[in-house]
């Protein structure tokens, strides 16, 4: 029975059922649980925005509150992983991934080349990402790309609560570490999420809205964007299809050449900074495997290359806005190929 | 027959024994081979250091856990990893431990416990926390070490772990192995305490400091405290001061030493040669008897490096496999 919830509602349930269903998966984060050790409430937070409040009653100790100790807990998470476990370990905001790059990129990452195929890491690293919170340069970041760029990592960035529930248990299911990024401006949006238990493969972009005179690739939040977009060129005539990537690594690279050979047009929409981005990763794909293809120069819509800004007019022309995915259609759309 | 004054039977100082002349003759032997160019890349020896991976290593079974550090080699053929697989690796060939992807740096054998040499100072202690929090879930009384070197013993990483350690009560051993040098850098010049037992009470967690060229020091103290990780005592503290016969790898001139520093460390802080002598003056075991082991050891170390030469090369088919599970 699908009934509607918000994204931070399918992530606390696929995260109760995976853990009902296997003893091996484990929590761990910075007040995922919340009052530790204190006289007051236990579980009095369930993680800084509530996301795993109500886990604890049911599964006891096998969330871990931990220390203000990003490289310990991520690192004991892929060293639990590597010996049997399956740990889903929460880094908070994205932004932190900076105190502990090294546990992921160099151990997590490469265990199961360096070793020679002889281990397996099936760790789950939930973190915020994206703009919109007025949380500034240090909160804010969608740091996709960075580990989208690291082999050995999957990396996964859901845009409903759908996609969030049934990717996030394919995620604790798989046996290679996964970085799994959540919107936290999607945090509130609700959606038909199944009751029941499921899950989505890796590696299938969803074609979320059907159109013969361009292609819009993103992925997240700025999915909604583009169908904002979408809807409004409607009016005007241009049907646009649009691509919500879901998984990033791997990524379904044959549903955008698909949808590009139908089109002839690509606008790549990515809420990451432009340079090495995701968007600039598509486009240089289609570039190299459907030049023929393309009628006209392929557009990019990102944030600008500078950090997120705090004050609230600053943050709202930083992110991608509908109008500015709908200006880039255009462009496309004019440009022609001599 | 004189009484045997040791904490161990005669079968098993044999077996200390063979381990540590294992490691060595494995570290000499590479000494030579790189010098002659015969293997690629880096390689950190671990020759003198013997009697603390091999002291620590006799407590422990393959469902224990370690992570190693760059000079792992005798950590790994204390644990139980392949002699023959382990040559292969660091000659890069099809066959060794990690299929010639890890090379010295990164030999591994999970079957065996062994987590892992690591190129990165100080990364496996956060891993062997999260070793510890597995066996604690599982509940069989498995331990996991982590071992640093002095340098490494400086990193946030390890730090940060001794704290997690004791929050979380792991059963977690943290072995600083302190052979005075960070690289080239001076113990001395580069941590500002001078115990590590301060170090570890900073974060409520026991400490011991052991002559880590004596084996039986390093046994008996090591045997306690994993012991006590077992029935749930929580995490401690290890810091073997032991002495590094060669330089921080393979090449390195080692000027930064004092006049002489070499010749002293090898005459009178050999651990294999201390260890000897107490075997053989209380009459426990014979010099013949080591001898012979010496000679077994050669053997089984020219055969592996027989073999790893023999052995195929990675094709470049190998490239792009086991990057993912699945993919």
């Amino acid at each position: 029975m699908a009934r509607k919830i918000s994204m931070k509602q399918a992530i606390n349930e696929a995260l109760d059922q995976e853990m009902a269903r296997d003893p091996s998966v484990i929590c761990m984060g910075e007040d995922i649980v919340g009052g530790a050790g204190g006289d007051g409430e236990r579980d009095a937070w369930g993680g800084v925005l509530g996301v795993t409040k109500g886990l604890y009653a049911k599964h006891g100790d096998r969330l871990l509150d931990t220390p203000l100790s990003e490289s310990a807990y991520i690192g004991a998470a892929i060293g639990a992983a590597a010996c049997g476990m399956r740990p889903v370990a929460e880094l908070m905001f994205i932004d932190f991934m900076g105190v502990c790059f090294d546990q992921i990129y160099n151990q997590a990452a490469k265990f199961k080349y360096m070793f020679g195929g002889k281990a397996q890491t099936p760790v789950v690293i939930r973190a915020m990402v994206g703009a919109g919170f007025r949380a500034a340069a240090q909160h804010s970041q969608m740091l996709t790309p960075l580990f989208t760029h690291i082999p050995g990592l999957k990396v996964v960035c859901p845009s409903t609560p759908y996609d969030t529930k049934g990717l996030l248990i394919q995620s604790i299911r798989d046996n290679d570490p996964v970085i799994f990024c959540e919107h936290k401006s999607l945090y509130a949006l609700e959606g038909d999420v199944p009751e029941q238990s499921y899950t989505i493969p890796f590696g299938e972009a969803n074609v979320v809205r059907e159109g013969k005179s361009v292609t819009i690739v993103t992925y997240a939040m700025m999915v909604h964007r583009s169908l904002e977009a979408a809807a409004a060129l409607a009016k005007e005539g241009v049907d646009c299809e649009v691509i919500d990537l879901r998984t990033l690594s791997p990524l379904d690279i044959d549903t955008v050449l698909d949808s590009v050979g139908k089109t002839g047009r690509l606008v790549c929409v990515d809420e990451a900074n432009p340079r090495c981005s995701i968007a600039a990763d598509v486009a240089a794909q289609v570039a190299q495997e459907a030049f023929g293809a393309l009628k006209g120069p392929i557009a990019m819509v990102t944030a600008p290359h500078a950090p997120v800004p705090f004050s609230p007019v600053l943050e709202d022309a930083y992110i991608p806005s509908s109008a500015q995915i709908a200006a880039a259609v255009k462009r496309t759309l004019a440009g022609a190929r001599h | 027959m004189a009484g045997n004054p040791f904490p161990l039977d005669k079968a098993h100082l044999l077996q200390a024994y063979r381990t540590m002349r294992t490691i060595r003759e494995f570290e000499e032997r590479l000494h030579v081979d790189f010098g002659r160019g015969d293997i690629p890349g880096f390689v950190h020896l671990y020759a003198g250091e013997e009697a603390a991976g091999t002291g620590i290593m006799m407590h422990l079974g393959d469902g224990d856990r370690i992570a190693s550090t760059h000079r792992g080699h005798g950590h790994c053929i204390a644990k139980g990893v392949d002699v023959v697989s382990m040559m292969k690796e660091i000659y890069g060939k099809k066959g060794g431990a990690c299929e010639g992807k890890g090379g010295s740096m990164h030999i591994a054998d999970l079957s065996k416990g062994m987590m892992g040499a690591n190129g990165i100072l100080g990364a496996g202690a956060p891993l062997a926390c999260g070793a510890a929090l597995a066996a604690k879930y599982r509940k069989k009384r498995e331990v996991a070490i982590s071992f640093v070197g002095d340098g490494a013993s400086n990193q946030g990483t390890f730090l940060e772990s001794l704290n997690l350690a004791a929050v979380w009560n792991l059963p977690v051993i943290f072995v600083v192995e302190n052979n005075g040098y960070a690289e080239s850098t001076s113990r001395d010049y580069g941590v500002a305490v001078d115990s590590y037992v301060d170090r570890a009470a900073g974060f409520g967690l026991p400490g011991v400091t052991v002559d880590g060229t004596d084996f039986f020091a390093v046994y008996e103290a090591a045997g306690e405290i994993i012991k006590r990780a077992r029935e749930g005592g929580g995490p401690s503290l290890l810091e073997c001061k032991m002495v590094r016969f060669y330089g921080h790898f393979e090449g390195d001139a080692q000027t930064y030493r004092g006049a002489g520093e070499i010749d002293d460390i090898r005459a009178n802080r050999d651990c294999i040669k201390k260890f000897s002598a107490a075997v053989t003056a209380a009459g426990v075991v014979a010099a013949t008897e080591l001898k012979a082991i010496d000679h077994e050891v050669l053997g089984m170390i020219e055969n592996a490096v027989i073999q790893a030469k023999a052995a195929p090369l990675p094709t470049v088919a190998d490239l792009t496999t086991d990057v993912y599970v699945k993919y």
